[in-house]
């Protein structure tokens, strides 16, 4: 029977994609909460029409804020990808 | 595709014909290219310290033209008087409305990083790589953010701010302490992801075959560099201003 193994640094590569793919499931919150948002920002431009620029203003502004822990995941799946730690402590 | 102002270049040489050869994939490290050794402290000469170099030339230098045209001011502005007075009165309302009258002075070191991180993140536009793509540009900004936070904080409050570690319960305290540690995380990190995530698709898009090359770019360059470059540098400050603002105790 011949030993069909996985190489150390093959397996690190493989968990370190799939773990970039997991890390960027942190998207659905912005997209939720930044929807919620807009629709808030569109019911008060309905209730008072010549508010629209500062309702506008302040709903860019709250999904700015909003928008960071999406970009936490993008940052976590950037490094895995681009700048991998985990390689360098692969023995061998 | 790298990241730098040899995309320009390729760019060029694939409309003209000639021979460009492209690195298979996407290489978005930051480039070095010396590093230093001065009184036994290692100091790398990035491409982030390169261009951030020619950020401040630039600025100063219109900083200077502006000084030399001071004295042709009149009192009834036209011109470009009228655009620098829009933008200094622009902007000191804008830190009076967050900060209240008292403390309008921030507005002078907050218009200087504003321009800072606006030139900083308009710069991909230029085939550069912005500055505040690279964590320790906006790490350092942020610092000073930090600094200036816990700095107004002593100041104004003495001995009420190291009593507001321990409010409601003192067992609250390592929970504030991160949530202050927090702070200047989400602020750098915002700022360069938002940056970098957008540098990085643009690399991509730059990489696809010609015919979704020409053309398409310029438009995704108005959403991530344009527009979520400007409202990254307004969230920036004024994030920052509201800050200080609460932790000024009066």
């Amino acid at each position: 029977m011949e030993n069909y193994s996985i190489e150390p640094h093959a397996f690190v590569l493989g968990c370190s994609a799939i773990g970039a793919g997991l890390a960027m499931i942190a998207g659905i919150g912005p997209g939720i909460g930044q929807g919620y948002a807009a629709g808030k920002g569109a019911e008060a431009v309905g209730r008072q029409p010549e508010a629209r620029s500062t309702v506008t203003s302040t709903m860019l502004l709250g999904c700015a804020v909003a928008e960071s822990t999406g970009i936490y995941g993008l940052v976590v799946a950037m490094i895995l990808m681009f700048a991998n730690p985990f390689i360098g402590q692969v023995p061998n | 595709m790298r990241l730098d102002l040899l995309e320009t270049h390729s760019l060029i040489g694939n409309l003209v014909g000639l021979d460009t050869s492209v690195t298979p994939g996407i290489d978005v490290d930051v480039k070095v290219y010396k590093v230093f050794n001065i009184f036994g402290i290692e100091v790398w000469l990035t491409q982030t310290v390169v261009t951030t170099w020619i950020i401040m030339g630039a600025l100063t230098l219109i900083a200077l033209i502006c000084r030399l045209k001071l004295k042709n001011y009149k009192e009834k502005p036209e011109g470009s008087q009228n655009f620098v007075e829009l933008v200094i009165e622009t902007m000191d309302s804008f830190v009076r409305s967050t900060m209240g009258d008292k403390h309008a002075y921030f507005g002078n070191w907050f218009f200087g990083v504003f321009c800072l991180i606006l030139v900083s993140n308009l710069c991909g536009l230029l085939a550069f790589r912005s500055p505040t793509a690279d964590l320790c540009t906006t790490f350092a900004i942020t610092m000073t953010t930090f600094t200036l936070i816990h700095f107004m904080g002593i100041k104004t409050g003495k001995g009420s701010y190291f009593k507001g570690y321990l409010e409601p319960i003192p067992i609250m305290l390592p929970m504030n302490i991160i949530s202050e540690l927090a702070t200047p995380i989400s602020l750098s990190f915002r700022l360069f992801g938002n940056i970098l995530g957008g540098s990085v698709i643009m690399a991509m898009v730059y990489s696809l075959p010609r015919i979704l090359n020409f053309g398409i770019p310029a438009v995704l360059h108005i959403y991530f560099d344009v527009f979520a470059g400007c409202i990254q540098t307004v969230i920036f400050v004024m994030l920052s201003m509201t800050f200080i603002k609460d932790k000024i105790a009066e």
